[in-house]
C-alpha cells in the first residue's frame, strides 16, 4: 500500500489539489479535469503503438546490429543515423523518452541518442511542415539550419560533461527500465 | 497523420512477428506493457499538471502574454511559456500567426516555438527518469539557452 502511494504520490498530490479546485472554484476544476481526459485519451492513443514497437524492438533487434549501427565505433554513419532518425521520428518529447531508453538499452552510443532526441524535438519533418505554414518557408529554412548546429552542440555538450560514472549509470537504469520485473526495480530510484 | 501511419506500421509489424514466432510477439506485449506500467505514474501526474496549466492559462491571457512586445523581458515571458506548455505544436502555430500579424515581435514568437518543442519543463521529471538528472537538466537548460540564440539570429535576419 506504502509502495504504491510513493509510485503515484505526485499524482496523488495534484488529484487532491484538481479535487480542491473542484469543490471551491467548480469552473476551474472541471475545465482542469475535461483538459485532462482528453489529454489522457490522446496519450493512450499515441504511446499504443510506441510501446508495442518498443517491445518488438526489443525482442526482435539484437543487440549486436544496433551496436554496429549506433555504437561506439559507428562514427559518422551512426551520427547520421541517428539525425535522420530524429528528422522523420514525429512524436512528443513524452513519447520520444521511451524510444530513446531503448535505444540506449541496446547500446547505441549516448551521443548518438541524443542527437537523435535532440533532432527530433528541433527539426523533426512534420514540425517544419507545420512551421512552413504558419510562418514562411524563409523563416522555416532558417531555423532549420541553425538548429542543426543547435543539436550537434547540445548532444556533444552534454557527451563531454557527463562523467564515465553518469554515463554507466545512464545504461544501467535504461536496463532496468525494460526488463520484467523492471517496475518495482524502478520506482526505487523514482524521482518524481 | 503520423500517428495513423504508425498505427499501419505496428500492425504490420505486429503480423509478420506473429507470424514468425508467436511466443517472442507475445513477449514483446508483454514488454511493452510492462515499460508502459514503469512510466505510467508520471505520466498520470503529467497530466493533471497539464490540466491544471491549461485551465489557469486560457487562450486569452496566453495570446495577451505572448502579444507584448517588450524586447528581452517579452521573449524571457514567452520562452518561460513555452517551456511550461506541453500542447501539440499545431494547435499552438495558428494563434502564433495570428499575433504576428496583430503586431507581436517575431524574436518573442520565435522563442517560444523553439522552447516549445525543445524545452519540457513539465516531462522534465520523465526525462530524469531516463536519462538522469544531470544529463536532463542539463539537454532543458542548453535547449532554452539555444533557443535565444536562434531566436535572435532568425530575429535580425529576417527583419
Amino acid at each position: 500500500m506504502k509502495k504504491i502511494f510513493l509510485k503515484y504520490k505526485f499524482f496523488i498530490i495534484l488529484a487532491i489539489f484538481v479535487l480542491l479546485m473542484l469543490i471551491f472554484h467548480p469552473q476551474v476544476g472541471s475545465q482542469s479535469l475535461v483538459f485532462t481526459g482528453k489529454n489522457f485519451i490522446s496519450f493512450l492513443f499515441m504511446l499504443t503503438p510506441i510501446f508495442i514497437c518498443i517491445g518488438l524492438l526489443d525482442v526482435w533487434v539484437e543487440r549486436e546490429m544496433l551496436i554496429k549501427i549506433m555504437g561506439k565505433k559507428s562514427g559518422v554513419e551512426g551520427i547520421l543515423i541517428a539525425f535522420l532518425l530524429g528528422l522523420v521520428t514525429a512524436v512528443p518529447l513524452y513519447a520520444l523518452l521511451p524510444i530513446a531508453g531503448i535505444l540506449l538499452k541496446k547500446g547505441s552510443k549516448l551521443s548518438n541518442v541524443l542527437i537523435f532526441l535532440c533532432s527530433s524535438t528541433n527539426i523533426r519533418i512534420p514540425l517544419l511542415l507545420f512551421i512552413a505554414s504558419s510562418m514562411g518557408w524563409k523563416y522555416t529554412l532558417l531555423s532549420f539550419i541553425l538548429n542543426i548546429f543547435v543539436v550537434i552542440a547540445i548532444a556533444y555538450t552534454i557527451e563531454k560533461v557527463l562523467t564515465d560514472n553518469d554515463k554507466k549509470l545512464i545504461y544501467s537504469n535504461a536496463n532496468k527500465l525494460y526488463t520484467n520485473q523492471g517496475e518495482d526495480r524502478l520506482y526505487k530510484n523514482s524521482d518524481f | 497523420m503520423f500517428t495513423y501511419i504508425l498505427y499501419i506500421i505496428t500492425i504490420i509489424f505486429l503480423l509478420l512477428s506473429f507470424v514468425k514466432d508467436r511466443k517472442k510477439t507475445a513477449l514483446a506485449l508483454k514488454k511493452a506493457r510492462n515499460s508502459f506500467l514503469a512510466v505510467l505514474p508520471q505520466f498520470l501526474a503529467i497530466l493533471f499538471l497539464v490540466g491544471v496549466l491549461l485551465t489557469l492559462l486560457d487562450s486569452g491571457t496566453l495570446q495577451s502574454i505572448i502579444g507584448t512586445q517588450s524586447g528581452v523581458k517579452g521573449m524571457i515571458f514567452t520562452s518561460i511559456v513555452g517551456s511550461v506548455t506541453l500542447v501539440p505544436v499545431f494547435t499552438v502555430l495558428p494563434i502564433v500567426s495570428q499575433l504576428l500579424k496583430n503586431g507581436a515581435g517575431l524574436m518573442q514568437i520565435a522563442v517560444f516555438i523553439c522552447t516549445l518543442t525543445t524545452v519540457g519543463f513539465v516531462t522534465m521529471p520523465l526525462e530524469i527518469k531516463f536519462f538522469g538528472t544531470k544529463a536532463a537538466l542539463l539537454r532543458n537548460i542548453l535547449a532554452y539557452l539555444f533557443s535565444f540564440i536562434v531566436a535572435f539570429i532568425i530575429g535580425v535576419i529576417l527583419t
